[in-house]
């Protein structure tokens, strides 16, 4: 089975609790890998941290340095590293769009589903400095202003304090307010998409059609604007997972009993048959999707989320549909 | 090919959305906020009222209303008519003056401001020699004299704000021109009042503030006489025949001199104290009329003797033997008298007096001097207003019946009709009767009739004799007992305090075809009332529905249950209350939905919901929807953060007060007000300095308030199978989680006996967990199930029961269509996903088309919390068409929103003004005038007397709505406390706010 969805990312593996980056343009090595280059990063189960945020800081000849280092490094590295099948992983964030957006952009998802980590941060108002053609000027924005220890934000290492956040879920932020932003956010947490222009511009993503061409410290000239927003496939895929998310509305129907009752009776008219093939619906599609497998199974029992003040409700013959 | 087939059904959408929906602020009902200034116009019989927010509102007969706004945000200080013209000056605290009038466009006029003029001094003057502090519009029509700080008087013409710099009246003259011991070694002080001779209009009066009067010959420019007076000057009147002049005092004295005769000097008269012996406030202002046989009417503001009665609000009319101290409730603004006559020269007819909180006229010419209802200027904040409820098309019965329960109520007020007779109302007769009803603080609730330009009383109910309070009911008939002095009478309505809190209406339902309404406040009472047309003794059983259903561990730590009066109580014509429920614990009502066909009603708290018979009067199904571990949910009505916003609440007032105290003229006026100014500012800066952030982590179902209940809905539909439809009861809560029960009722025979029995039959989570803010079933074609009796009354087509069902669930983030029986999702509309913005309040609206008649749809009228106004279509959740409407910050106004079924709303941009504005492009009411505007050939010698505009010709001007003005108009309105608001009600409700808003006040 190939997980479309996992374009590219950084994989969290429960087992050993680490955190493994992977930075690729638009396929994944894993499981595609037709694109012509790719940085490949992974901290194994074993390995020191590493201190990534070295490469491609100085100069352009370090960076291809570092890069070919690296390569070699992985390859050497590839034997020992044990890959499980997708499905033991758990996609956490991943860095996405590499390829549309300028060097000094991220764009970052952050999945949500199943954790238990809260995201874990908080933004604030501020002011951003922008280049016109007037020079330049000062414009207010929203940036990242507190990273929660341990939460999501946090141990994906994407994200950082006073980065700018310039879009959510491929909408601009720009005159939006603090609120605004924030119930956006709010909205789409269940699949987080910001784009942000970190603070720390050093460990920004070269590519290789742009070695020569930039340097990590450009700035854009005209906000978040000069380019597409959220790639179309990334898009449609946001999509897609948001779909399936929003479906997972809890709803349990009860058929309702002759008289008020307390305990489980024969219902007085059948079960409502398409009540069955909706949850039939459910596992067969569980079946064939391994996506939807994974998201059921973090999502464990819904009755715990959904509060039920007096559990009568399972004992009048409730069935769950997912 | 295809794509163009769609473009051209696109086009053809975009032709119909603008045939549906349009967007007007129409008009304002209510009582402008912080009323600074009045004027009258006695020729164009137009009074005109300036607000803090530089706002000018004119008014005349009954739907004569203007508008403008000017376009500093300063205070507007005074207003003067130009005599007999169309013309106003308006004066505003930054020394500026503004040239308005209502000019004439074929056919159609508009209140415009046509000019503006800031006096200029010497070079290297100080600011004082041009500070304006009193104007005289002079009966030429083209002179406006103007007075300043410094005690000159400026001469300039009009229209055009042209300088006479060579008629100006300098100190220097006016001291040359008296005796040395008044003018030369003593300083006058600013010019307090300008006033010119009712008999000879080329003489004016100039009062300083240290006393002197000087009469200047504006031909001779010379002083032609001076009255010597040695207190400090608050106001000056001449008398009709021109023979003396009266002045008030701050030391609460008024003097007589006379000032015919050759004498360069006046004698004083007469001075007295009239409410003397101890220290007296000073008169502000001073009025006397002549009646045509007998002694004139003499009327005073203030001079209540300090130290007893210093904090009351009072204007006294002394007529003959009858000497009354009207006693307002709020500070008086200014007042003035109408008159009798062709001319408006004849009796004093009434006592006009614009207070801070109303306007208040006594009819002079009826024993008793009784108070005449106004058509306009209503003040809806007699008691905070709570919340609010509209409905449309109300039946001629229902109407005819609320209108005598109303009659009965307004027996004391004078059977005059409304003596401001300006400009004539154009405006179509409105197509349907439409009822706003207000809650209010007091726990009444007062019945509108929102059917056209004014909102008119009709009606008032009072819940507060169902329960025990405090209060007395005798305790508000405090007339004066006999021989008191001073001889007070209270006056107007308006009363800011409650006597118990607990009282306050939070929630009404209206059945227009039943007449049953049902009302619940803020300590969880539900009231169910009807209509009856006599008076009647009875006793109110109260049913008690504990939400809490055992759930342990949880003590209310709010309000106790109001307690219910047991024996009998006497009910007069109108709705009476038969049946009442208390939730325990008694927390504040958050929804309320009446089904008169199945004689139910629903009532949800932040604990539960219950559904009650009121034909058995007993609870059918109590539903706990509170979180185990909500523990804030039991604290009562947010203790904490009323207490913010109280402190918060009464710093302002503190600033306020300090700037309001601050004596009119005073010298050190301007530094007063900086100091004040520089206070507000640091305490908004130390409000800024607090950091900004915002947490992002999805909802949880440990959120607080998760189990309150948002939202209630009764339908017929199908709920577990596809081929019966049943009764149904809907509930949404705060935690995102939907409640459906079916109901069994017993057939009509035995209603009476055989119990309603509700069963759950599903359960919804929404997985964005946000507040359920309403839930509405659409039949077979799509279109929202009628209301209740609507069909039985032949008012509606009935439902589509063929086609399946669906349910539409809208929360504050997304609207939501779901297949029915079976709930599975079908469409959706994110909201908040996509631009940020929250649903606040939502109604549903027929739209009909203003061309043709017979097309229109059904939409969702949507309001957010960013201010700005939706229509979704239904029923395919399409984002029609977006208005932005009110600003962000103005919580309260986004609080107060309803929507009429026909596509209008309301919203509080005061807590005393309704903004009334439209949707629709069909349904829009609006003020359309005509004023009559008098000849401009006033006569040169007989200004005063000449019988204006009676027998000359006269010219009929349309009036224009200037609805630009009033969209920029709230920008200066509620501007305090708000923004500091949006930051704790994230995880509140609007009800919430409301109620604590009112708590504070």
């Amino acid at each position: 089975t190939r997980p479309a969805q996992h374009k590219s990312g950084l994989l969290y593996s429960p087992e050993c609790n680490r955190v493994s980056y992977k930075f690729s343009p638009v396929k994944s090595l894993f499981w595609s890998g037709e694109k012509g280059f790719h940085l490949l990063f992974l901290l194994s189960c074993v390995s020191e941290e590493v201190d990534y945020s070295s490469y491609g800081t100085h100069s352009l000849t370090r960076k291809k340095k570092a890069v070919v280092a690296l390569r070699n490094d992985v390859n050497r590295k590839r034997p020992h590293i044990r890959i499980g099948m997708p499905q033991d992983f758990r996609p956490v964030s991943s860095i996405i769009d590499v390829d549309i957006l300028p060097e000094s952009h991220r764009r970052v998802r952050l999945y949500r589903h199943g954790s238990d980590k809260p995201l874990g941060f908080y933004i604030r108002d501020g002011t951003s400095v922008r280049v016109t053609p007037h020079g330049l000027e000062k414009v207010p924005g929203i940036f990242i202003s507190r990273m929660v220890p341990g939460g999501l934000a946090e141990s994906t290492g994407l994200l950082a304090v006073n980065d700018e956040v310039l879009e959510v879920n491929g909408i601009e932020v720009t005159g939006k307010t603090l609120d605004q932003v924030t119930d956006m956010m709010i909205a789409n947490s269940h699949n987080l998409i910001v784009t942000v222009k970190p603070v720390n511009q050093r460990n920004n993503v070269v590519r290789a059609s742009r070695i020569s061409g930039s340097s990590g410290q450009s700035s854009d000239s005209s906000g978040s604007t000069g380019y597409p927003s959220l790639s179309t496939t990334a898009m449609a895929t946001g999509a897609d997972e948001l779909e399936s998310d929003e479906e997972s509305d809890i709803v349990i129907e009860s058929t309702p009993p002759p008289a008020p009752v307390e305990h489980p009776s024969p219902p007085t008219r059948p079960l409502s048959p398409s009540l069955n093939g909706l949850s039939h619906h459910g596992t067969l599609r569980e079946s064939n999707d391994s996506l939807h497998k994974i998201l059921s199974t973090m999502r464990t029992d819904p009755r715990h989320s959904l509060a039920l003040p007096r559990g009568g409700v399972e004992e009048d013959g409730t069935v769950i549909t997912l | 090919m295809k794509r163009f087939r769609r473009h051209g059904q696109e086009s053809q959408r975009e032709r119909i959305k603008q045939e549906l929906y349009g967007f007007n602020k129409t008009v304002e009902h209510g009582f402008p906020h912080q009323p600074s200034a009045l004027g009258f116009s006695p020729s164009l019989q137009l009074l005109a009222i300036g607000t803090r927010s530089g706002a000018i509102k004119l008014y005349g007969g009954p739907g004569v209303e203007f508008m403008g706004l000017h376009d500093e945000n300063a205070a507007v200080t005074q207003v003067h008519f130009l005599p007999h013209q169309v013309e106003l000056v308006t004066l505003l605290d930054d020394n500026s003056l503004h040239m308005w009038t209502l000019r004439a466009h074929h056919g159609v006029s508009e209140l415009l401001e046509i000019g503006r003029f800031t006096l200029t001094g010497p070079p290297g003057a100080p600011p004082s020699v041009t500070c304006v502090t009193a104007v005289l519009a002079h009966s030429s029509g083209d002179l406006l004299l103007l007075g300043t700080e410094g005690g000159h008087v400026f001469v300039v013409k009009v229209p055009g704000f042209r300088e006479l710099e060579e008629r100006n009246i300098s100190l220097e003259k006016v001291t040359n021109s008296v005796p040395e011991e008044y003018g030369g070694r003593r300083i006058l002080e600013h010019v307090e009042s300008l006033q010119e001779n009712p008999v000879n209009q080329r003489q004016v009066l100039i009062g300083y503030g240290r006393g002197l009067m000087v009469i200047w010959d504006l031909d001779s420019q010379s002083a032609i006489k001076h009255i010597p007076a040695t207190q400090q000057l608050e106001s000056v009147w001449w008398t009709e025949d021109g023979g003396h002049v009266l002045s008030s005092h701050s030391d609460g004295s008024y003097c007589r001199w006379k000032v015919a005769g050759d004498d360069p000097q006046s004698e004083q008269e007469k001075s007295e104290v009239p409410y003397g012996h101890f220290p007296c406030k000073a008169i502000s202002k001073i009025i006397q009329l002549p009646t045509e046989q007998g002694p004139p009417f003499l009327f005073l503001s203030g001079g209540m003797p300090r130290a007893s009665y210093g904090d009351r609000h009072c204007i006294s009319v002394i007529h003959s033997k009858t000497h009354v101290a009207l006693d307002f409730t709020s500070r008086i603004i200014d007042f003035f008298v109408i008159r009798d006559g062709p001319g408006h020269t004849g009796e004093p007819s009434a006592l006009v007096v614009l207070v801070e909180e109303e306007l208040v006229v006594i009819d002079l010419q009826t024993e008793g001097w009784p108070v005449i209802q106004t058509p306009y200027l209503v003040p809806l904040h007699c008691s905070a207003i709570t919340c609010s409820h509209h409905v449309s098309a109300i039946p001629l019965k229902l109407w005819e019946r609320v209108l005598s329960a109303g009659a009965l109520q307004n027996t004391h007020y004078s059977k005059k009709p409304w003596p401001m007779t300006g400009g004539q109302n154009l405006a179509p007769d409105p197509p349907q009767r439409d009822l706003l009803l207000t809650g209010h603080e007091d726990g009444t609730v007062r019945f509108w009739d929102a059917s056209g330009v004014c909102l008119y009383p009709m009606y008032k109910l009072s819940t507060a004799g169902v329960f025990l309070t405090d209060s007395d009911p005798n305790d508000n008939l405090n007339q004066g007992t006999e021989g008191e002095w001073p001889p007070f009478r209270k006056v107007g309505c308006f009363d800011p305090y409650s006597d118990d809190p607990r009282l306050g209406i939070q929630k009404i339902h209206l059945c227009k075809y039943s007449g049953y309404l049902t009302v619940a406040g803020t300590a969880g009472q539900i009231l169910v009332l009807e209509l009856n047309d006599e008076a009647a003794e009875q006793t109110v059983e109260a049913t008690v529905a504990d939400l809490l259903q055992g759930q342990e561990g949880f003590r209310w730590k709010g309000h106790t249950r109001l307690e219910v009066r047991e024996e009998p109580v006497t009910f007069p014509p109108g709705f009476q209350p038969f049946a009442l429920v208390q939730c325990q614990p008694p927390a504040v009502v958050t929804a309320l939905t009446l089904h008169s066909e199945w004689k139910l009603v629903t009532f949800g708290t932040s604990h539960g919901f219950g559904l009650y018979d009121y034909q058995q009067k007993n609870n059918v199904l109590v539903r706990c929807t509170l979180n185990p571990s909500d523990q804030l949910a039991m604290e009562g009505p947010l203790s904490r953060v009323k207490s913010i916003k109280k402190s918060l609440r009464q710093s302002f007032r503190r600033i306020r007060r300090s700037r309001v105290s601050l004596r009119k003229h005073h010298v050190n006026n301007a530094a007063k007000l900086q100091q004040a100014n520089a206070r507000l500012e640091a305490e908004l800066a130390e409000m800024e300095l607090a950091p900004v952030q915002r947490k992002i982590e999805p909802r949880s179902p440990d959120d607080s308030f998760t189990g309150l209940v948002r939202t209630l809905y009764f339908a017929d539909t199908f709920l577990s199978d596809s081929s019966h439809n049943t009764p149904s009861l809907w509930a949404g809560t705060n935690g995102g989680s939907v409640f459906a029960y079916q109901l069994r009722l017993p057939p009509v025979e035995c209603r009476g006996e055989d119990p309603v029995t509700a069963h759950p039959a599903k359960e919804i989570q929404l997985m964005h967990r946000a507040p359920v803010v309403g839930i509405l079933v659409l039949d077979g074609h799509g279109s929202p199930l009628p209301e209740p009796l609507e069909v039985a009354h032949d008012l509606a087509r009935s439902p589509d029961m063929q086609g399946s069902h669906s349910l539409l669930v809208i929360s504050e983030e997304q609207f939501k269509v779901f297949t029915l029986p079976k709930v599975s999702a079908k469409m959706k509309l994110k909201l908040t996903a996509i631009d940020g913005s929250r649903v606040r309040r939502v109604g549903v609206a027929w739209f009909g088309s203003n061309r043709t008649d017979d097309y229109g749809e059904s939409g969702l009228t949507v309001l957010t919390n960013q201010g700005d106004l939706h229509v979704v279509s239904l029923p395919g959740v399409k984002l029609q068409v977006q208005y932005p409407c009110i600003r962000r910050e103005d919580v309260s106004g986004i609080a107060s929103c309803v929507f009429t079924k026909h596509g209008q709303g309301f919203y509080l941009i005061s807590p005393s003004e309704f903004e009334r504005f439209s949707l629709s492009a069909r349904c829009v009411v609006e003020p359309r005038s005509l004023v009559e505007v008098p000849s401009q050939t006033p006569s040169a010698t007989l200004p005063r007397a000449l019988p204006d505009g009676a027998s000359v010709e006269r010219r009929y001007t349309h009036c224009f709505y200037k609805s630009s003005a009033r969209r920029v108009m709230e920008h200066a309105l509620l501007n305090d406390e708000s923004e500091y608001l949006r930051n704790n009600q994230t995880t509140l409700t609007e009800l919430n706010l409301n109620q604590l808003q009112h708590l504070c006040e």
